[in-house]
């Protein structure tokens, strides 16, 4: 058996039946670590010890029956922009180059309280600001599928383990498509929950109005299971959303006999690979034939997401990011007269370009005499935004298009030119202003052999829906890693 | 490029942003916040006049709740990152003469 290859779902069924121990399960993970990680840079901090601590103990609470869930003894990977208690956070900045939170993120706690094993802390893009994870200070991750291609971000290093077999299943952020994304280029299947679903408490923030917390997996089932596990209202997290039903693997049904779902042509037009088009398309029939009703419509103001984005996400970045300042934790600046010049080189030694960046227009955008023209402009524009969202569900079950225009481009082809790179995020981004859950569901590989992934977008709290229509289509194909082919 | 930045403006932002840039960036950042700038401006092409900020997807309400103390003095832990600490407190540059 290679164990490598199951699912999160599936490793845990084993353990709990005794035919593998959560310490055989770690060890796979940190040998194929040892093997890839030279190759593709997942991890910015492997858990060696802790990990193999950790698995000892909760075999000792499986065996003794405390631990009885779908997770119990799986490795898990965690984006490096939780906080995990003990173990290094660093956002992949040089300015958290030190930082050992001393409590972990609310989603992380749920998995430790299920039994999962944090194996590590993945690479990002810098504060998960890119859709490349090429931003990190901690060096660029590459696709397995292919080593010149990056992986997408700016979950990147999340969905590079999944699919590299480097931990059975991973947590991922997702501000503007940075769950979706990534997990389309890697092959991997991702979703973005709606607002509120999971706590941001311990979440380093970037765009606190459009964070979201997600899983990333093999399968359609593990991230429903997952997604179960980590989901919870939490009065530290003040968006936090008390809802009604948390139980997504009741979805996980093979009918979508009767649902309604619409195609937008606006994500179907200039810009498009011809290649995601036509699998996407396919994806599309697949669900017809299993009795979907599918309709193609106008879902309208599809061009203005992305600038109302950059305004709002670039706007609270500079406002969340205030805080890192040198003084109450991570990288101080040794060369500096007097306080104010300590923020400023500490900040500016600290950050890199695309940080920067943001932080500036973010600052711009805010500031007074432009603030109406700008931010309140762009606050407007998502309420339009999300009308349009609300007219298509009233029509609608779900969404179906592609998670992003092209498969992974090559590694330094995308940072020269950043409007063009943030046109990647066309499709996702909108989801995040409207507060929407979505799922990246890989449908193919184009002639590259790179993955490709059908994205479907729910109205909120509709989970359930996107769900369904995911394992619909999964059951139709097999799941094929990069180390399969 | 329809948006041009001045020398004060990226000064200013600087300020605001407490960023120190150098000459170099100085420049960059101002092609970069124009050619921004000139793609956000698409915005304007939309009739917003009688649309409501939407600053919050959900309809939200302050949540109230009793001020009641649950976390002890944790002082040890909120100082264990600080890069410098004296007398149990953060330690900055000498700021008042």
């Amino acid at each position: 058996m290679d164990l490598l290859k199951l699912t999160a779902v599936e490793l845990a069924k084993k353990i709990k039946a005794k035919e593998v121990t959560v310490m055989e399960a770690t060890q796979a993970v940190l040998d194929q670590i040892d093997k890839v990680e030279s190759q593709i840079n997942s991890y910015v901090t492997v858990d060696r010890e802790g990990a193999l601590a950790k698995a000892k103990e909760v075999q000792k609470l499986i065996d003794d029956g405390t631990l009885t869930g779908p997770l119990a003894g799986v490795p898990v990977a965690i984006k490096d922009n939780m906080c995990t208690e003990g173990i290094l956070t660093t956002c992949s900045s040089k300015i958290l180059e030190n930082f050992y939170p001393t409590y972990s993120a609310e989603a992380v706690c749920n998995l430790e309280k299920a039994g999962a094993v944090i194996i590590g802390k993945t690479n990002m893009d810098e504060f998960a600001m890119g859709s490349t994870t090429e931003t990190s200070a901690y060096g660029i991750t590459r696709n397995p599928w292919n080593t010149e291609h990056v992986p997408g971000g700016s979950s990147g290093g999340s969905c590079t383990a999944v699919a590299a077999n480097e931990c059975f299943f991973a947590l991922g952020s997702d501000t503007g498509g940075s769950i979706r994304q990534p997990s389309s280029f890697c092959g991997v299947t991702g979703i973005k929950p709606t607002y509120g679903t999971i706590s941001r408490y311990g979440l380093i923030a970037y765009g606190s109005s459009l964070d979201q917390i997600g899983p990333v997996a093999k399968d359609v089932t593990d991230c429903a299971t997952i997604l179960e596990v980590v989901s919870s209202y939490d009065k530290k997290d003040s968006t936090s959303v008390q809802r009604e039903e948390y139980n997504f693997t009741e979805a996980l049904v093979d009918d979508v006999k009767g649902m309604k779902i619409g195609i937008p042509k606006d994500y179907f037009g200039e810009g498009l690979d011809c290649e995601v088009k036509e699998a996407v398309l396919n994806a599309a029939k697949e669900l017809e034939k299993k009795g979907a009703i599918i309709e193609e419509f106008e879902l309208g103001l599809v061009d203005y997401a992305i600038p109302a984005y950059y305004v709002i996400a670039a706007a609270e970045a500079s406002s969340n990011l205030a805080r890192f300042d040198g003084v109450k934790y991570g990288y101080r600046s040794e060369d500096f007269d007097g306080l104010h010049s300590m923020y400023k080189t500490t900040r500016s030694q600290g950050f890199g370009a695309e940080v920067k960046r943001r932080i500036m227009l973010g600052s711009f955008v805010l500031s007074s005499g432009y603030y109406d023209a700008y931010y309140l402009k762009a606050l407007k524009t998502k309420a339009l935004i999300k009308q349009e969202f609300d007219k298509a569900f009233a029509k609608y079950d779900v969404i179906l298009g592609p998670a992003a225009p092209t498969t992974a481009p090559k590694i330094g082809e995308s940072l020269s030119d950043p409007i063009k790179m943030y046109l990647g995020d066309i499709y996702t981004i909108s989801v995040n202003l409207a507060g929407l859950p979505g799922i990246s569901v890989p449908c193919g590989v184009d002639s590259k052999g790179l993955p490709i992934g059908l994205q479907l977008i729910g109205d909120c709290f509709k989970e359930k829906n996107i769900i369904r229509a995911a394992y619909a289509y999964e059951k139709t194909r097999e799941y094929v890693g990069p180390y399969d082919k | 490029m329809a948006n041009i930045i001045s020398d004060e403006t990226i000064e200013y932002v600087g300020i605001l942003a407490k960023l120190e840039l150098s000459p170099e960036e100085k420049e960059q950042a101002k092609k970069d916040m124009g050619s921004m700038l000139d793609y956000i401006d698409k915005l304007n092409e939309l009739d917003t006049s009688n649309v409501e900020p939407m600053s919050h997807v959900f309809p939200v309400q302050n949540v109230f709740r009793e001020d009641v103390v649950v976390n002890g003095d944790d002082r040890e832990n909120i100082l264990k990152n600080a890069p410098e600490q004296k007398d149990g407190s953060f330690q900055v540059p000498k700021t008042v003469e």
